[in-house]
């Protein structure tokens, strides 16, 4: 059989390639890409050890020095190399948004799913929980956790889970809702599935692109709270480098040597705005409801 | 009515829920609270005496019962170290904190509203997308970053404000603004999306083909009915300001309850970072409940449940 009039559809393009298509969700991309990169060859690049006190780090009068040929980003309040400390700091950021979110994501997806899927008393309870936790600003709820346990990188990690899964939670449970009582389900339930090949099957494939965009939003969520914790001294504990505590170290002093503040600050804005780009776009072109609205 | 009620008893019910939350975390996780009280001299007698007083040697459940009697007289325990009472030490520096949150959303719907309405107008165009852009920017930018930068342009460099303290209008600006961008980029989304959505209207294009002017149209007949579901928000919206106002008051030194927390943290005093914890949730339960309660008044649209 012939087709006729039907004009050839354009193949539908891949959900990579349109991705590729937006210039910011690119743009995000490589500021992912460049921020990875120095984390992971932070050993090989640092010019210094982060945590080495110069011997020539500091001016005469002690005050740390501006940017030159030889410090590209300066030397902080004790005369270490600030771009060692940001590249290791990077570390910190990175590993901090990827197990603090992971575990958010684990959380909230299946406190999500158990609670849309089961319903009845579990499921109540599991949301009446998780309203009782948005009732809480999630800064204060982890200055609290975190002032509560001392502060080490995983304990910072965990903290952040701990106050960040509920927006996931939230969204889970009204997708798994309404999946559930769809069609589809109904019948493969008549056709004798069982619960756990509906749940792995059919629903949790159906949720994955929900989870891609949240877990990359959050990714930007986790990396400002561990910034601000470590801001306020609870969070990652020097001498280990974080952009945040770098801040919280030299801040007195930010009048005179305004890079200290500004380099960690910038570095910071440019993690999160990257992966609300990148989240951003994938929301767009992943939610099959959102596609051709601007 | 019925509907009002239930979400009454809904909030009190989380509150209950915040309560026990709040105690445990005050009272069960802590290694030894009562070594926290007395501090490291103390002698294994006063640690005992203390003890008892708090009535830390009975079960649990009888300690939430006293913590929960004690929290509905507005009791919510003594400092750690400067041996007054939290809630005496909240009430005197609440006022300070109402004054800022109230310039801080009057910052954020400036800022978002005009931004949001400005690029609905060029909707598409470069100024739209540059607007959107700056939107990401804002809502990316942790606050503490923002403060700094702030106070870095404004007051050290250029000298038109006050490097910080509390007292006078030109005290209040900066954190105000500072307080109010990180959810004008929420706001100037959501106006934008509801202002076009609103300028697409049939009774939009009737206005412009009567031959009224365009400025009058966005004005006077869009701007209304798109404005409305924003507003909605800001009850909402009290759960983003209580986490910024510790990190805000702390930088630009202004005496309110964030700042009180701040320096509780600094010195592990957690009756105090709880007691700030337990009034934001307060001011959290009751801004959603009023935003629940109001949102059908102005927006009739929106039916009670």
């Amino acid at each position: 059989m012939v087709d006729l009039a039907a004009p050839a559809s354009p193949k539908p393009k891949s959900t990579l390639r349109r991705l590729m298509e937006r210039r910011l969700a690119l743009f995000g991309f490589a500021l992912i890409l460049l921020v990875v990169g120095a984390a992971v060859f932070a050993p090989f690049i640092a010019p210094y050890a982060p945590e080495e006190q110069l011997f020539d780090g500091l001016t005469l009068e002690g005050a740390p020095l501006p940017p030159d040929a030889r410090f590209i980003m300066g030397t902080d309040l004790l005369g270490r190399d600030l771009f060692s400390r940001m590249l290791y700091g990077a570390q910190t950021s990175l590993i901090i948004g990827v197990v603090a979110n992971g575990l958010a994501l684990l959380i909230g997806t299946l406190v999500g799913i158990t609670a849309g899927f089961f319903r009845g008393w579990v499921g109540a309870a599991l949301m009446r929980f998780t309203d009782l936790m948005m009732a809480f600003p999630a800064l204060l709820l982890a200055i609290c956790l975190a002032a509560i346990f001392k502060p080490s990188l995983w304990i910072v990690a965990m903290v952040i889970a701990l106050v960040n899964w509920v927006q996931t939670a939230r969204v889970i449970y009204t997708e798994t809702t309404s999946l559930a009582t769809r069609d589809f389900i109904a019948a493969e339930r008549t056709l004798g599935a069982g619960t756990g090949r509906i749940l792995f099957r059919h629903i949790l494939p159906h949720l994955v692109p929900t989870i891609i965009v949240w877990g990359t939003l959050g990714i930007s969520t986790t990396v400002l709270l561990e910034a601000t914790l470590s801001f306020l001294g609870v969070g990652v504990q020097p001498p280990t480098p974080s952009w945040g505590n770098i801040i919280f170290e030299n801040q007195t002093y930010f009048q005179a040597a305004p890079w200290l503040v500004f380099i960690p600050g910038a570095a910071i804005i440019l993690l999160a705005l990257a992966f609300n780009l990148v989240g951003d776009a994938l929301r767009d072109v992943m939610d099959p409801t959102q596609r051709g609205r601007d | 009515m019925v509907y009002i009620l239930r979400r009454l008893i809904q909030s009190a019910l989380i509150l209950l829920g915040v309560s026990f939350i709040t105690f445990v975390l005050l009272y069960v996780l802590p290694a030894d609270p009562v070594r926290q009280i007395a501090g490291r001299a103390a002698t294994a007698e006063t640690v005992e005496n203390i003890r008892q007083q708090l009535g830390l040697d009975q079960p649990l459940f009888v300690q939430y019962g006293r913590y929960l009697a004690a929290l509905a007289q507005g009791d919510l325990g003594r400092s750690y170290l400067q041996k007054t009472e939290v809630a005496e030490l909240i009430l005197s520096r609440l006022p300070a904190t109402l004054q800022l949150m109230a310039a801080g959303i009057f910052a954020e719907l400036v800022l978002g509203l005009s931004m949001g309405i400005a690029a609905a107008l060029m909707r598409g165009r470069i100024g739209d997308q540059l607007l959107m852009m700056t939107s990401f920017v804002t809502v990316s930018a942790p606050q503490f970053v923002v403060s700094l930068l702030l106070l870095y342009v404004f007051a050290v460099k250029l000298g038109w404000f006050p490097i910080g303290g509390y007292g006078t209008l030109a005290h209040l600006v900066l954190p105000a603004i500072t307080l109010g961008i990180l959810g004008s980029g929420w706001y100037s989304r959501m106006m934008r999306s509801s202002m076009i959505e609103v300028l697409r209207a049939d009774y939009i294009r009737t206005a412009r083909a009567k031959g009224l002017g365009r400025a009058r149209v966005v004005f006077r007949h869009a701007l209304p009915n798109a404005i409305l579901p924003v507003i909605a928000m800001i009850g909402i919206d009290i759960g983003i300001f209580m986490g910024g106002i510790v990190v805000v008051e702390s930088v630009f030194g202004w005496p309110g309850i964030g700042q009180l927390a701040w320096q509780a943290i600094q010195r592990v005093d957690i009756p105090i970072i709880m007691g700030v914890t337990l009034v934001s949730a307060f001011a959290i339960v009751l801004g959603n409940l009023l935003a629940d309660l109001v949102a059908p008044l102005i927006d009739p649209r929106i039916r009670l449940r």
